[in-house]
């Protein structure tokens, strides 16, 4: 089945900050799929649970987080705490009989590299193959 | 304090389904400390209710409140802030709260968000362990403050058993044997003498196998 998924990326400062240049422009030029609405926040250490879930309530078919490597984060354990919340919330997922696939983890170099544009393909496919979801019943 | 943990949400989903408003209502007590059911958790939850609805093609309405203790009276009377706003009060606390909820408000629903595990406290970030199981005949005193009653898995009163090897519990090498630990500490105070006392049999009425139990302090009732 073949539909526009919605996808949220909450996306640390430092990771994201060159994808803003021009306007996201240059984003767009490199294929960052369309699918993607991005938020910016200082440090994925502040994306608590609850914005992650919110953002499923809104109707995200997919959910991915964006921070910097373990071991090379600006703000030391923000990354890492980000992936525990990830965790969390798949761990969630998957008890109420949700793909936990649906939220993911990135630890990426920071700036526009070309992993960051791979991600969010790849979560793109991802959310793709899994169709829409499951909490838009009503 | 105690310890409590979120029950899988299948099993809450299963409880709330036929609802149509919903307050989860957190405690900030030991529930807080632990992780469990506070504010943050219980914002948490709500969420996971709405969603889990959603998915089953139910509308609900989910509202959060939160208690300063579900355990107190007092505190209980105050749920009478959202009347009307809910059909059911799901409790982030733990089995007293919602014990709590039921005793003294017969018109109101409860279901018990947590499964309440044990009376402990954190010994690193994000981890629990037990310590006591309020036995209501603390020997403490006898064993260098360390419980035999929680943290020996057979609840000696003898120990250590024969399984217990290098510090470690027959059950599970992971698994400190607290009677190991107990000679150790003893030892150190120069109290050795003391694992050489055999306890007698013990009279189990007051952790709970006498039926539920109740403390009076005659000094304090009016
Ligand atoms: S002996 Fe009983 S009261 Fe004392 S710590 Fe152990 S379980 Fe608790
Ligand atoms: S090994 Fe130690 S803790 Fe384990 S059952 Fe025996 S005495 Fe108790």
């Amino acid at each position: 089945m073949s539909f526009d998924p919605k996808i949220t990326l909450f996306s640390c400062h430092y990771t994201s900050q060159q994808s803003c240049a021009e306007g996201g422009h240059e984003l767009q030029q490199l294929g960052f799929p369309a699918s993607i609405s991005m938020v910016r926040v200082p440090c994925t250490g502040k994306v608590q649970v609850t914005s992650l879930l919110k953002a499923f309530e809104d109707g995200a078919d997919g959910v991915y987080v964006v921070g910097c490597p373990v071991d090379g984060c600006h703000n030391v354990k923000g990354s890492v705490r980000a992936a525990r919340r990830v965790g969390a919330v798949q761990k969630a997922l998957a008890e109420l009989d949700v793909e936990s696939e649906r939220i993911a983890m990135y630890h990426l170099p920071r700036g526009l590299q070309p992993q960051f544009i791979a991600a969010g393909v790849e979560m793109d496919q991802k959310i793709r193959d899994l169709g829409p979801s499951p909490f838009h019943k009503i | 304090m105690i310890v409590a943990e979120r029950k899988p949400m299948a099993e809450i989903i299963e409880m709330v389904k036929d609802c149509k408003k919903v307050l989860v209502l957190a405690c900030r007590g030991c529930v807080t400390v632990c992780s469990a059911g506070g504010e943050r958790e219980a914002a948490i939850l709500a969420s996971l209710v709405r969603l889990g609805l959603k998915k089953e093609g139910r509308e609900v309405e989910v509202i959060e409140g939160s208690l300063v203790r579900q355990c107190d009276r007092e505190y209980i009377d105050s749920i009478d802030q959202w009347q009307g706003q809910y059909d059911a009060i799901l409790s982030t606390a733990c089995g007293v709260g919602v014990n709590f909820i039921a005793n003294l408000r017969q018109k109101d629903m409860v279901y018990p968000a947590l499964n309440t595990t044990f009376f402990g406290g954190s010994t690193e970030q994000g981890v629990w362990m037990e310590q006591c199981a309020g036995c209501g005949d603390c020997v403490l005193h006898l064993t260098g403050g360390l419980c035999p009653v929680a943290r020996c898995a057979k609840s000696l009163m003898n120990g250590p058993c024969g399984g217990s090897v290098e510090g470690r519990c027959e059950i599970n090498r992971d698994v400190e044997c607290i009677w190991q630990s107990i000679h150790d500490r003893l030892g150190a105070f120069g109290r050795s003498a003391q694992m050489e006392v055999i306890a007698p049999i013990r009279d189990w009425s007051t952790a709970g196998h006498g039926g539920p139990r109740k403390t009076v302090r005659k000094d304090l009732t009016v």
